[in-house]
């Protein structure tokens, strides 16, 4: 069963083109990671697929349904941090936890949600005396409360500190292990790598690679080998990393040189990411 | 129904808590008519006294006040602040938003009216109409017609920033020439006419000719009439400028 299935769809603003053509599945309990640098679609992506916006092309099904014609019962299963907007500033965190809880017909307890994204000491905080990272919990914390299956996660942790993005990593896998839903969009390689199941990267509104991190950097035809030859760093991509080893070392070995700071590896997932988006902008 | 009685009770919670909105659009109406009162309420205008005038006055500032520019404002703020939207993504029906919403600045403004004729007969003896049911239809009339105008306002106003300043440019004006602080019979002629063709002076009329000279509202439909086609004005607005997204960005 798959959560979200999108085929074809294309939306422009004026004449510009910010979705072109994207296709992906999401099968229900994954996390999928859009990722993609910064005026790729994502934004676009997500909200055409939470219901705010109306698509030009393509088909789109979320939980069953067409996310421009779905009803109330439907909104109650989607969650949504949304990547930017504010809340009302004179509510307390759980005042404001309590009247999004009071729009679903079975919220979880808001008291469980303040403690799930780890804002108990803030409870009685009014929100506008939050911190950004404080703030962006709250955001989860309000498309948690009413339980849903699907979750839409725009930039969850833009902005953040490291160690703050590696609790709020810690957050989302444990959405993960509640057999949670989750589309996840990010420009960053770290976080797509370290959250979802698959990874589609996202380039001037088209898909540009997909599939599982691993696979992602399978797709990479090379290996990586990197030296130092007089002080000048030397990067060889190679299908036949065995032979052009041989031929380096035996090289070497008749000159009387070393080969300094020699590695050799896969490349990373921020190579094949940086590769993918660098030949799209060329 | 539930929903709607969970949004209201926030609605007021957020309205009170707001206090530049609450004290602006509430309690200035009311400060205004003990300030004003102060001044002339002991003259006579018109025949009756400066009291009862400009009780009348300002149950219909207020009416502007309340409904019509903190409706607008409240509501472009949060439009702007992208707190509509998503609101709009939770199971919370628009519909039962936005009657919420209504609900709530027309109950505050009963209050404000109910707090301002309570005013006008304990601390000024001002009388009271004979026909009550009257001047309730007349302030219901005058609240759901300004609420339906500051919704629609809210289709003009591009950001957040800029709204007090469209707001309080229109409805300030509007009260003034309408008659709301000073009785408008000594004002240019221009300015009578053009009072003439807005809802609130008909309003204040209204509410006056109920208030003190003890007619029924059935007795100026003619007035009636013009505050509630532009009310349909508003509705129509309303229904096609309103939006859940912010305008910004």
């Amino acid at each position: 069963m798959n959560a979200v299935e999108v085929r074809g769809l294309r939306k422009s603003y004026g004449d510009f083109e910010a979705v072109r053509g994207i296709d992906f599945e999401l099968p229900a309990g994954e996390v999928f990671g859009l990722l993609g640098p910064n005026g790729a679609g994502k934004t676009t992506t997500v909200e055409i697929l939470v219901g705010y916006r109306r698509r030009d092309a393509g088909e789109v099904r979320v939980l069953g349904a067409d996310p421009e014609h779905a009803d109330r019962t439907w909104r109650g299963r989607i969650g949504i941090v949304p990547q930017s907007g504010e809340l009302f500033p004179t509510l307390t965190v759980l005042e404001t936890l309590e009247l999004f809880a009071g729009y679903y017909d079975n919220p979880r307890p808001p008291a469980e949600v303040l403690a799930h994204v780890g804002l108990e000491e803030k409870a009685r905080a009014k929100t506008r005396t939050l911190s950004g990272g404080q703030q962006r919990r709250l955001d989860l914390g309000v498309a948690l409360v009413g339980d849903p299956e699907l979750l839409f996660l725009d930039e969850p942790t833009t902005g953040f500190d490291p160690s703050a993005r590696r609790a709020a990593w810690e957050t989302i896998r444990s959405l993960r292990s509640l057999g949670k839903t989750i589309l996840l969009t990010t420009h960053y390689i770290e976080e797509a790598h370290q959250l979802a199941d698959r990874v589609a990267v996202l380039t001037r509104g088209q898909i540009v690679a997909s599939g599982t991190p691993a696979e992602l950097i399978g797709q990479a035809p090379s290996t990586v080998i990197r030296y130092r030859r007089n002080g000048e760093l030397v990067v060889l991509e190679t299908e036949d990393p065995v032979r052009v080893l041989h031929e380096l070392t035996e090289e070497a070995l008749r000159d009387g040189t070393d080969l300094r700071d020699l590695e050799v590896h896969r490349p990373t997932l921020e190579e094949v990411y940086l590769s993918l988006t660098e030949e799209r902008a060329e | 129904m539930r929903l709607f009685v969970h949004q209201l009770r926030a609605e007021q919670k957020l309205f009170w808590r707001s206090r530049e909105l609450a004290f602006f659009t509430f309690l200035l109406p009311i400060l205004f008519f003990l300030l004003l009162g102060s001044a002339y309420g002991d003259e006579e205008i018109n025949g009756v006294s400066g009291y009862q005038y400009l009780l009348a006055g300002m149950i219909g500032y207020g009416a502007a006040s309340t409904t019509f520019a903190g409706l607008a404002l409240l509501l472009v703020i949060r439009r702007e602040a992208g707190v509509l939207k998503r609101l709009r993504a939770t199971p919370l029906p628009p519909s039962t938003y936005i009657a919420a919403v209504l609900g709530s600045i027309i109950f505050i403004f009963l209050v404000e009216a109910a707090i301002l004729i309570a005013i006008g007969r304990f601390g000024y003896d001002v009388p009271m109409p004979d026909s009550f049911a009257s001047l309730i239809l007349v302030i219901l009339l005058g609240a759901a017609s300004f609420a339906a105008l500051g919704v629609g306002l809210t289709a003009l106003i591009k950001s957040a920033e800029g709204s007090s300043a469209v707001v309080n440019a229109l409805y300030l004006p509007l009260s003034f020439i309408s008659g709301a602080f000073f009785a408008a019979d000594t004002f240019p002629e221009v300015l009578q006419k053009l009072a003439l063709l807005l809802p609130l002076s008909h309003l204040i009329r209204l509410t006056r000719d109920v208030m003190v000279y003890d007619d029924g509202i059935w007795d100026h439909l003619g007035d009636a009439a013009v505050v509630a086609v532009w009310g349909v004005i508003g509705l129509i607005g309303a229904v096609r400028g309103f939006r859940w997204e912010p305008r910004e960005r």
